[in-house]
């Protein structure tokens, strides 16, 4: 699962700031980039900005969000991927965007499908509209695809309405409608919580073998450690608005810096089903907007000292491709 | 543990409930939520129930406390006959309180217009038989129990408190009646990782203050694995395996199960199984499809080891040498050493 020799970034994300409702700043100071099929896990728990982050990347900030600073560029600049600048971007610009060039999956798939179509009908309709194929050709497209995506019985699930399906069933529909304009950025936001243990593995490996085949880049947005083990190569913790850790999915996860990825290993799946303690971690995160002075995890954590909370802390480089927002990373342990 | 010398608190034995009106000539009909399940609980005992959506976990939460009358089979509680109970009689073993559910999502099955004394407070005013100032003091004793602080929390109404002690005031609610049995149905599937583990921990210590039987109904096995004692796992309507939580887990005896815990999402493997181990891909033109509706084993579609004799539903019998476990399968505990049949 190593990333690709050539580094050209599909997406990158300089800086982001987002506020929400009277300005108060939920996502602040968020840098990163992904890299052609290189596969992205977005970590943190709900309140940590990481939903808001993907929605500003998507262009689908709630009403009272807004982007106050930074920079999200998508493609990388060759020819057959354009480089566009997506903040402040028109609506015209995201028509174009959206399906063809970046796409996403969200948690419940049965409220992203028209209840009183066939699904068929519904990936048929991306391909003829967006597409511009053929009926016919569309429709020979989307059994390919229904095939593609884990769905055997493709000329059975066509003509099946959304309420006869399993949840796992309308989500490989909504993966199908995703790569059906074939995007170079897959975003996945909790798209595997509200799915049975069986299904979610299911679903992870779809998504794992699509990335392979389509050369997707996957940015993984979930509250759990676990499903981005297996799936990323790289790994983002969000905690108050803020990216905490960044690094390579083993290193980050066989030895995490920060306190709160730490903290978060701790109550994590670990799959050593002889544990018998359940670790937890004590107080409740900052509100959204909620201003503090330097770390925001300090509250909650078991080494904060008077400097984590002397002024801003940012970014540290802990390594090569890793980084942490803690002070401890100065001063080696 | 003490809890050996002294018979189970909930028996239920061979309960089947059924949603859709049986048809002539067919056993069940095609409502079958559960199938023939049989298991007992204990006082200070914590059970984690899993199993995938529609696999009878709830249907059997809702049959314990009489939401849905069974199709067949018994459940008793301290050796009461809860389906013999009619009229007064049920009314009044409803109203005490002795088995009590806790919901999912505690947003949505706490009254939003309520304040949490009010909340904690419904269950003992239908119970009745206290006085105002018991009431309070009951009110208080189980928001402490719970670790919430009665005082600045009474006035509030669920929306002004976090999941975490939303949740709490759900299992407040639940202890205040002093109840013998609490069903939980997903507990913390609606909570984040860092709440999750705090009301697990929270039901171990219930267990342990107020010699409480609990039933986690859960997806999350790793969590499960934490608290529970045993595990019973549902697939399909039907109780396909159960045990020592430990021993489940680790050496799953029913194919469904060994898929289970190759699927659960961990941090660190520390279980070699894939799921592609023990998975059969689905395959339309694969008979064994087809087996289970005409009353074969009901993951015969899915299972890599099924045989000629899958096309009956195995029992759910005990395994050798392991007289505390059950499974429901012809090849239990032994599939590892099965030679893999391919598709037909």
């Amino acid at each position: 699962m190593s990333s690709p020799p050539e580094h050209t970034s599909m997406l990158t994300v300089e800086d982001l700031q987002v506020s929400v409702g009277d300005h108060l700043v939920a996502v602040r100071d968020v840098t990163f980039s992904i890299a052609r099929g290189e596969s992205v896990g977005l970590v943190g728990e709900s309140g940590s900005g990481k939903t808001l982050t993907c929605r500003a990347v998507l262009g689908l900030l709630p009403e009272t969000g807004q982007i106050d600073r930074g920079s999200i560029l998508l493609g990388s600049g060759d020819a057959d991927l354009p480089a566009v600048e997506l903040t402040g971007a028109r609506r015209s610009t995201w028509n174009q965007l959206r399906g063809t060039r970046i796409a996403a999956v969200f948690q419940d798939p049965a409220s992203y499908l028209n209840p009183s179509l066939t699904v068929g009908h519904q990936v048929d309709e991306v391909l003829r509209i967006r597409g511009g194929l053929a009926r016919r050709v569309a429709r020979e497209r989307t059994l390919e695809l229904l095939h593609e995506v884990g769905l055997h019985d493709a000329e059975l699930v066509y003509h099946r309405y959304p309420f006869e399906l399993s949840g796992g069933m309308l989500q490989r529909v909504i993966i199908a409608i995703a790569i059906s304009l074939n995007p170079e950025l897959l975003i996945a936001d909790e798209a595997t919580t509200a799915l049975d243990t069986v299904v979610q593995a299911e679903i992870l490996e779809l998504l794992r073998r699509l990335r392979r085949t389509h050369q997707l880049s996957l940015l993984l947005v979930t509250h759990d450690l676990a499903v981005v083990a297996e799936t990323c190569d790289r790994i983002l913790v969000m905690y108050g608005g803020e990216i905490v850790e960044s690094g390579p999915t083993e290193q980050v996860l066989g030895d995490p810096q920060h306190p709160y990825t730490q903290a978060l290993m701790g109550v994590a799946s670990i799959g050593d089903w002889s544990r018998r303690t359940l670790d937890t971690i004590p107080g409740q995160p900052p509100a959204a907007g909620e201003e503090m002075p330097g770390c925001r995890f300090a509250p909650r954590c078991r080494y904060a000292a008077p400097e984590c909370v002397a002024g801003p802390i940012p970014l540290l480089t802990v390594d090569r491709d890793r980084s942490s927002r803690c002070v401890r990373v100065a001063v080696p342990a | 543990m003490t809890v050996h010398n002294r018979g189970p608190l909930l028996k239920v034995s061979d309960l089947s409930v059924s949603y859709a009106k049986p048809r002539k000539g067919t056993h069940l009909g095609t409502g079958a939520a559960l199938h023939g399940a049989t298991l007992e609980i204990r006082r200070g005992e914590i059970v984690g129930i899993v199993g995938e959506t529609g696999s009878g976990k709830t249907t059997l939460a809702r049959a314990t406390v009489g939401l849905v009358a069974p199709a067949t089979g018994t459940i008793e509680f301290e050796g009461r006959d809860l389906g013999a109970l009619r009229g007064r009689e049920l009314r009044e073993f409803r109203r005490q309180g002795q088995v009590q559910l806790v919901f999912q999502d505690p947003l949505r099955s706490l009254d939003p217009d309520l304040t949490i004394n009010r909340l904690v407070a419904e269950p003992l005013d239908i119970a009745g038989g206290l006085s105002s100032r018991e009431k309070a003091a009951r009110i208080d004793e189980a928001l402490r129990e719970v670790g919430l602080e009665p005082e600045s929390i009474r006035g509030r109404r669920p929306r002004q408190l976090s999941g975490g002690q939303r949740q709490r005031v759900s299992l407040a609610r639940a202890i205040v009646t002093r109840p013998a049995l609490l069903f939980c149905d997903e507990p913390v599937s609606a909570l984040d990782v860092s709440n999750r583990n705090l009301v697990l921990n929270l039901l171990d210590r219930l267990r342990k203050d107020l010699d409480l039987a609990v039933v986690v109904i859960a997806h999350d096995l790793s969590s499960l694995a934490g608290i529970a004692d045993r595990v019973a796992v549902f697939y399909r309507s039907r109780l396909v395996e159960q045990g020592p939580t430990k021993d489940v887990l680790e050496r799953p005896a029913h194919p469904y199960t060994a898929l289970l815990t190759a699927s659960a999402p961990s941090v660190a493997r520390h279980h070699a199984l894939r799921p592609t181990d023990v998975r059969l891909d689905a395959d339309p033109a694969d008979q064994r499809a087809t087996w289970t509706a005409e009353g074969g084993c009901v993951f015969a579609a899915r299972c890599r080891f099924a045989h000629d004799a899958c096309r009956v539903q195995p029992e759910l019998v005990t395994l050798d040498h392991h007289p505390a476990r059950e499974a429901a399968c012809y090849v239990a505990g032994q599939w590892e050493a099965q030679p893999q049949k391919e598709s037909a």
